[in-house]
């Protein structure tokens, strides 16, 4: 069989994975484990079709008769291609692993049917947009996507806070889909048929305005500011599995849009890759600029995906700029920076947000003030959260370094061995993937420390803490179970596909050069480069990251060992943190999340917004004060929402006209008729 | 391999002394006698002999603050040319590397910070990453200014700069790097007018409130962590100020000291006749870098 055949045998099976769900009434556990094993199998089966592709640069493709008058079935794999479906086949299969140990079915049966029938369309509608080779064929794809993911993610549509959030998404998605239309018949209009094939004779206008719809198409589903109104809820909302997904694989999807557009199309102008890079930078810093705001940990990890997906765009945007000037060094090293996170991301951001879900199983919350000191209930969690976290701050010697190292060398690659232009896209992504980073550093720091680090914010043995404020309110349906429910298999469950991501990330920062060959043929393969592999080889030497993650962990390990000698026995039962003299603190005295983002956002005003509401003890005899802040999105909650109110209050005036009545519509019916005659009549 | 060597006991043995010189230079300033050079060797020494305290709220990454920390600097350390002495280790990229570094080790020190749960520690972590954003972009803009003018993308090249030394035509921007550059080694180092290491007031510190609780000889490994980085940082701000190579290697060996006494005399100079800004202050002070390295950018490309 042909590395196609097993894509598709591989699609087949996804999205058959439901049907034992469905079919057991959604209750059964093993009928969630049937499907589990059919994705698992289901991911073999991709990867098996999928990696041959990057040994050899042949791209495999087939077309199958297909009923509908235009347009056609046909398929095609290409390393591009291959970048975006190996996590295709990854990250779900892991996740449905994940959800044995997290949904747990006999809860609820109706959500559990809806989930696990969208899940397996889901992966099947995915992996389909990646392989399509038709316009027609891709607009199904990504319909069955779009619409699998939102069954997805509002699987547990009983709460109002899902239903709004899923609203919100479903407008979002339908309005990409909708330009993604006028896109696809611009193209069939200037490319004569609806086949996604290399065409040089596309006009150069009309290559423009292609561009443009699908940056506005697919930006909409990549989450790229200010496109990217629909993703924090969606994500924060869903199950954490389905997060993972939705953050790890699909919104890359958009990402995938954009270059395969890109790639078909002749040599861009220069102003392409400048919008692409302008929203890229926008995204990034805007994206963790909102993350350090947030007071709900899956909502923090929404925003850090929209920055991720901005550092992508910068390096396909330079990788465009490149292009336009002809310079193979900036193409490579932009573009294979960009894939080379595609995966990093997908590995870190899945491993997080199943992190989180384990942490909100335990907790009952996903507010970050009701956390803290989870680092003792949970020692596993928080080593791999600490590990995620570092390697989503790009810090070595992890991946997400390796990726931003790949771009930084084209940044600065533009900046030494360039002629004038394009210098200053490379300069400004090197200060701003700076900035960028450091603030990573600050929104995980704080995120890690206010759930797994310090005291437990609401123990019940603090004396300070008011009794209706407990870990027992759940927020979040699933912990209905209670706090440290979990029993040993589905502890398991979770943490095995959480270690098998946390190692990935491991390997990946220790040995970048294992994948780079297959990054720059994908590479090459976007910008119709020969021998893109070899060539990115040459220009990114990782041989020093496997010595420097071997020094880092070795003096590390020997520090601590020394460390844990002396400090044995001084970490003793009542030997509490020294606070300045303060003889009864409490865990609350800690600084929490919105207090560790004060100061950031004070000095983030320009780009992030906090409402701060807070009354403070005055007098003799002081009624309790509190503070609360809260970081709205300036997008949604500050521009489209408002906007969105005032016209529902105007449109409410023309109820008037509404009266009910069948006999007054046919008034007006007739009153239009009567003016349309009129204004057909008086010109002549 | 004589240099080779030189290097490594300069950069294990001698970053604690320029504390001490900075010390003695205050003292003198003040009128003290002051204490002797020597003495933050002292005190580490003293420090790695006696016990500690751990809070039991901690757990391993209260441990992993120092060792992280200490790892990184020494790393960074051996990346870097000391005067004309090039790195054994230097790659194609190795300056991104190095920056990075920097913030490998303030990821474990602020989370260190927040595993006690003092609510100062917190403020120390808080105040901490946020300047961070401020001085980065304000170093990289600066590195990518020396890499433009060198037209070369690993550490060794950047920081000797071109083959013939640095032409005429770019002092101006390289007066602004090296302004750069100054304000990133006090703010980084935790120097007043940013920070003052011997505020006795917990409320008003960034760096030393951050470590608190760490006693013995995990308190012994942060100073001397910290002394390694403001070691690091001097060489590289020397490089921009003191860019000269005798061809001999002993004399070259001791302008390189010479350079690093007179960087921890100049800092002693600015603590002894500068109060600290206020807090707020602060990121006007660090915006002032990035304005002076994101202008010599533009100075050197218009």
């Amino acid at each position: 069989m042909s590395s196609i055949g097993f894509v598709l045998v591989a699609i087949i099976i996804s999205a058959a994975s439901g049907l034992p769900v469905a079919l057991s009434g959604g209750a059964s556990r093993r009928g969630q484990a049937i499907s589990a094993l059919m994705l698992v199998a289901a991911g073999v089966v991709g990867l098996v079709g999928v990696l041959p592709v990057f040994a050899s640069a042949a791209t495999s493709s087939l077309a199958l008769p297909w009923g509908l008058p235009s347009g056609a079935f046909a398929v095609g794999l290409d390393a591009l291609s291959g970048i975006f479906l190996v996590p295709i086949f990854i990250i779900p299969a892991l996740g449905a692993v994940y959800g044995l140990g997290y949904w747990h079915p006999a809860d609820r049966p109706e959500d559990g049917r809806r989930l696990g029938l969208s899940y397996g369309l889901l992966v099947a509608g995915m992996a389909l947009v990646a392989i399509a080779r038709d316009g027609l064929l891709f607009l199904v794809a990504w319909e069955l996507m779009a619409l699998a993911s939102w069954f997805a993610a509002t699987a547990e549509a009983g709460k109002s806070e899902v239903r709004r959030a899923g609203w919100v998404y479903l407008v979002a998605t339908h309005v990409g889909t909708l330009v993604l239309f006028a896109m696809f018949a611009l193209w069939k209009a200037t490319a004569g048929s609806f086949a996604l094939e290399r065409n040089l004779a596309i006009q150069p206008e009309a290559a423009g305005a292609i561009f443009v719809l699908a940056l506005i198409g697919f930006g909409l589903k990549a989450g790229l500011v200010p496109l990217h109104v629909w993703l924090p809820g969606a994500h924060a909302n869903a199950p954490s599995h389905v997060s993972a997904v939705m953050s790890g694989v699909m919104i890359k999807l958009g990402i995938y849009g954009i270059l395969r557009m890109t790639s078909l199309m002749p040599t861009p102008d220069q102003w392409w890759g400048w919008t692409l890079f302008a929203l890229g930078g926008v995204s990034a810093l805007a994206g963790i600029a909102w993350a350090t705001g947030q007071g709900d940990i899956k909502r923090v990890l929404a925003y850090s995906s929209v920055e991720n997906m901005g550092i992508i765009a910068m390096g396909a945007g330079l990788a465009l700029v490149g292009k336009s000037l002809g310079r193979p060094s900036l193409i490579l090293l932009g573009m294979g920076g960009a894939l080379f996170h595609v995966w990093n991301h997908s590995l870190f951001k899945s491993l997080l947000f199943l992190d989180a879900g384990l942490v909100i199983h335990e907790t009952g919350t996903r507010r970050l003030e009701r956390m803290g000191g989870l680092a003792k209930r949970l020692p596993l969690a928080a080593a791999l959260f600490g590990l995620g976290a570092a390697a989503l701050s790009a810090l070595p010697p992890l991946n997400g370094f390796a990726g931003e190292w790949m771009l930084y060398l084209g940044f600065f690659r533009g900046v030494t061995a360039g002629p004038g232009r394009g210098l200053p896209v490379a300069a400004l992504g090197a200060a701003l993937l700076a900035t960028v980073g450091a603030l990573a550093v600050a929104a995980f720091v704080r995120l890690f420390g206010a759930v797994f680090l310090g005291a437990a914010r609401s123990a019940p043995n603090d004396d300070h803490e008011a009794p209706n404020v407990s870990l027992a309110t759940p927020d979040n349906g699933l912990a209905a179970h209670g706090k440290g429910k979990a029993g040993g298999s589905a502890r398991l469950a979770m943490l095995a596909p959480m270690v098998a991501l946390g190692l990935a990330c491991i390997v990946l920062g220790f040995a970048p050069g294992l994948v780079l060959p297959a990054i720059g043929d994908a590479a090459g393969t976007w910008a119709n480069l020969r021998e893109g592999g070899r060539n990115l080889v040459g220009l990114a030497d990782f041989s020093w990251s496997l010595p420097l993650g071997l020094a880092l962990v070795g003096v590390v390990t020997l520090l601590l060992l020394y460390f844990s000698f002396a400090a044995r026995g001084a970490r003793k039962p009542g030997r509490g943190t020294w606070d300045c003299g303060f003889a009864a603190p409490t865990s609350r005295m800690q600084y929490g999340a919105s207090s560790f983002g004060e100061f950031l956002g004070r000095n983030l005003s320009f780009v992030r917004v906090t409402r701060r509401k807070s009354r403070r003890p005055r007098g003799a005899f002081p009624a309790p004060g509190f503070y609360s802040s809260k970081t709205p999105d300036p997008v949604l909650d500050l521009s489209i929402r408002p906007l969105a109110a005032f016209a529902g209050r105007s449109i409410a005036r023309m109820r008037i006209l509404h009266q009910g009545q069948t006999q007054i519509y046919l008034i007006y019916v007739l009153l239009a008729t009567v003016i349309l005659l009129i204004a057909g009549v008086a010109p002549s | 391999m004589i240099d080779t060597i030189v290097r490594f006991l300069l950069l294990l043995a001698f970053p604690p002394i320029m504390l001490g010189i900075v010390n003695r230079v205050k003292s003198v300033f003040a009128g003290r006698k002051g204490p002797p050079i020597l003495q933050t060797w002292r005190d580490i020494a003293k420090l790695a002999r006696k016990g500690l305290v751990v809070s039991s709220t901690t757990t391993w990454v209260f441990l992993a603050g120092p060792a992280v920390s200490l790892a990184t600097v020494l790393i960074a350390g051996s990346l870097v040319p000391y005067g004309p002495f090039r790195s054994p280790f230097g790659f194609t990229g190795d300056v991104i590397l190095f920056a990075y570094l920097f913030g490998l080790a303030r990821f474990f020190t602020t989370s260190a910070a927040l595993d006690t749960g003092s609510a100062f520690e917190g403020m120390g972590a808080s105040r901490e990453v946020t300047f961070a954003f401020l001085t980065e972009p304000a170093l990289f803009l600066a590195l990518l200014t020396l890499a433009r003018l060198s037209g070369s993308l690993d550490l060794n090249g950047i920081l000797l700069g071109p083959a013939g030394g640095f032409s005429s035509a770019t002092a101006a921007p390289l007066v602004l790097v090296a302004l750069a550059l100054g304000i990133v080694v006090l703010a980084e180092c935790s120097r007043i007018p940013v920070d003052d290491p011997n505020t006795h007031l917990e409320l008003t510190m960034i760096h030393e409130v951050m470590v608190l609780d760490h006693s013995g000889p995990l308190f012994g490994v942060i100073t001397w962590a910290a002394s390694i980085k403001f070691f690091v940082l001097s060489t590289i701000l020397l490089h921009v100020l003191l860019p000269m190579s005798s061809g001999n290697a002993a004399i070259d060996w001791l302008i390189f000291v010479a350079g690093l006494v007179a960087v921890s005399v100049g800092v002693g100079v600015i603590e002894s006749i500068m109060a600290r800004f206020r807090m707020r202050r602060v990121p006007w002070f660090l915006t002032g870098a990035l304005l002076c390295s994101g202008s010599a950018f533009v100075l050197l490309v218009r």
